[in-house]
């Protein structure tokens, strides 16, 4: 980049961009959340094999697990990561339709119907998981 | 060559890992990390969380949930050190503990959840 | 409605500053105007200096891109008054180099766009068809919709990445390549698969989905990139699983 102006050779202004870019806009933002929702995505994973561990080494050990799990830092964790883990559920639910083209007997199934077919998997398979737990 | 391979395979386990994450890990987490403990309902007995967790179905569930969730994470976390944090000049080094840290966790989930 | 409103215009001048600056011009508010006709009064009536693109002022050239109030906007769609009572900021695009006032350097767009090859690729050793190569109103369906580029840039200054990752193919370019490779005339989607799954092709992009959200035609460039990932993946799966049926 030249540092004088010249007729011919211009000196064109390239911005920076900053490292706090996805403040300045909303869709920016909440981009970000929906992608560092995977670290809590990844706490999920850690919390269930410590859930697994626990059950597969007897009584007491998982009644420390259920010990654990109550103390107020644990559940204000678990708050957190369930709502961010809810929120990438949503995100991806609502994405989705927009990657994917479906066809049924030659004419593209709408958007909302893919969407709705996920969500409508969500509740089955929630309900079937729920079921196996509390029975 | 091996490289742009890879890339393709390592966005499909992404995007598996997003679909079952999304599915499976909400209710489990209500239940486990808040209804349960927070007294809302009573925990289940341990043996009968025992029976389920023997079951191989659930193992074989479980197993590909955590599997693929930590993939989904491996990658979607990578991405958000690149662009979030601007830190695509350290790639290799990035791509190293993301993806190692979920080959890790696999190995730690497929011993509890196959291995016994 | 008030007889006037301002308009608080980005100057960049390299022969006489070091960085841009900003200029206020109070310009008539008629119902009818868009931005680009007060940006056409400023010229023609207060400051002849002012430079910015524009061209056909109906939607269709792609020329008039420009950040009005911080959205990426074609400043002969956006109207005046729907920013009453102002004032209307408005700067060049982002994630381009700024040559003078409003105008931007798109020359890398330029230079990427050929890389995907966005032109029918039918191979020479093939029989000629007689007559034209026929399709059906299902096979244009099909790209239809990625046919709609007018090569704005808007998608190119939404996308955070394209200003991150200097080497990112970009929205509009892999929507063009998705334009041909899902015509039924074409058989270039091998070479093309080339340049689209690698690093700086669809792999960089990561799903913001503010290029579609920029898009003035509906192109949806977001759910042309994510449509590749799934056909690029497939295709490793396959020559990783059935190496022997790769074409």
């Amino acid at each position: 980049m030249s540092a004088e102006y010249t007729e011919f050779h211009p000196r064109p202004y390239r911005r920076r961009m900053s490292v706090f870019w996805w403040v300045r806009r909303r869709s920016y933002l909440i981009f970000v959340l929906r992608e560092l929702s995977s670290v809590f995505v990844a706490w999920s994973v850690v919390f269930l094999l410590l859930l697994v561990r626990a059950v597969s080494q007897g009584g007491p050990e998982y009644q420390r697990f259920v010990d654990l799990s109550s103390t107020p830092w644990m559940l204000a964790l678990n708050v957190v990561a369930l709502a961010f883990v809810v929120f990438h559920a949503i995100t991806w639910f609502n994405l989705a339709p927009q990657a994917m083209v479906v066809r049924v007997r030659g004419s593209r199934v709408a958007r909302s119907r893919i969407a709705l077919a996920h969500y409508a998997g969500w509740a089955l398979l929630s309900a079937l998981a729920a079921w196996l737990i509390l029975e | 060559m091996a490289k742009r391979r890879a890339e393709p395979l390592l966005w499909l386990l992404f995007s598996s890992g997003g679909l079952a994450a999304a599915l499976l890990l909400p209710v489990l987490l209500l239940f486990f990390g808040l209804v349960f403990p927070a007294g809302w309902a009573p925990a289940p007995d341990h043996a009968h969380l025992l029976s389920v967790a023997r079951n191989p179905v659930t193992r074989i569930v479980l197993f590909g949930l955590c599997v693929l969730a930590l993939f989904h994470w491996a990658h979607r976390f990578r991405y958000t050190l690149y662009d979030g944090l601007q830190l695509k000049r350290l790639s290799r080094l990035i791509i190293v503990v993301c993806y190692g840290t979920a080959l890790a966790g696999s190995g730690i989930a497929g011993y509890l959840l196959l291995g016994s | 409605m008030a007889d006037n409103i301002i308009l608080q215009v980005t100057r960049y001048r390299p022969e006489r500053e070091p960085e841009p600056t900003t200029q206020e011009y109070e310009i008539p508010l008629h119902e009818e105007w868009a931005v680009l006709d007060g940006l056409n009064h400023v010229k023609d009536e207060l400051d002849g200096t002012l430079s910015y693109r524009w061209s056909c002022r109906m939607g269709i050239c792609g020329s008039c891109g420009m950040t009005v109030n911080g959205e990426p906007r074609l400043t002969c769609a956006t109207f005046l008054t729907d920013y009453c009572p102002g004032p209307i900021r408005i700067e060049p695009l982002p994630n381009f180099p700024v040559i003078r006032d409003l105008v931007v350097d798109i020359g890398d767009f330029m230079r990427k766009l050929p890389q995907v090859k966005p032109w029918l690729i039918h191979h020479e050793d093939a029989a000629a068809p007689e007559g034209e190569l026929l399709q059906t109103p299902a096979d244009l369906d099909e790209f239809t919709q990625y046919s709609m580029c007018i090569n704005c840039m808007l998608c190119y200054s939404a996308c955070p990445i394209v200003g991150l990752d200097e080497g990112f193919i970009g929205p509009a370019a892999i929507a063009l390549a998705q334009r041909y490779n899902l015509d039924s005339r074409d058989e270039g989607a091998d070479e093309r698969m080339e340049v689209l799954s690698t690093a700086e092709g669809v792999w960089a992009c990561t799903f913001v989905g503010e290029c579609t959200a920029a898009c003035p035609k509906g192109v949806d460039p977001a759910g042309a990139i994510q449509r590749y990932k799934f056909t690029a993946a497939t295709e490793s799966l396959r020559s990783l699983l059935l190496p022997w049926r790769s074409a």
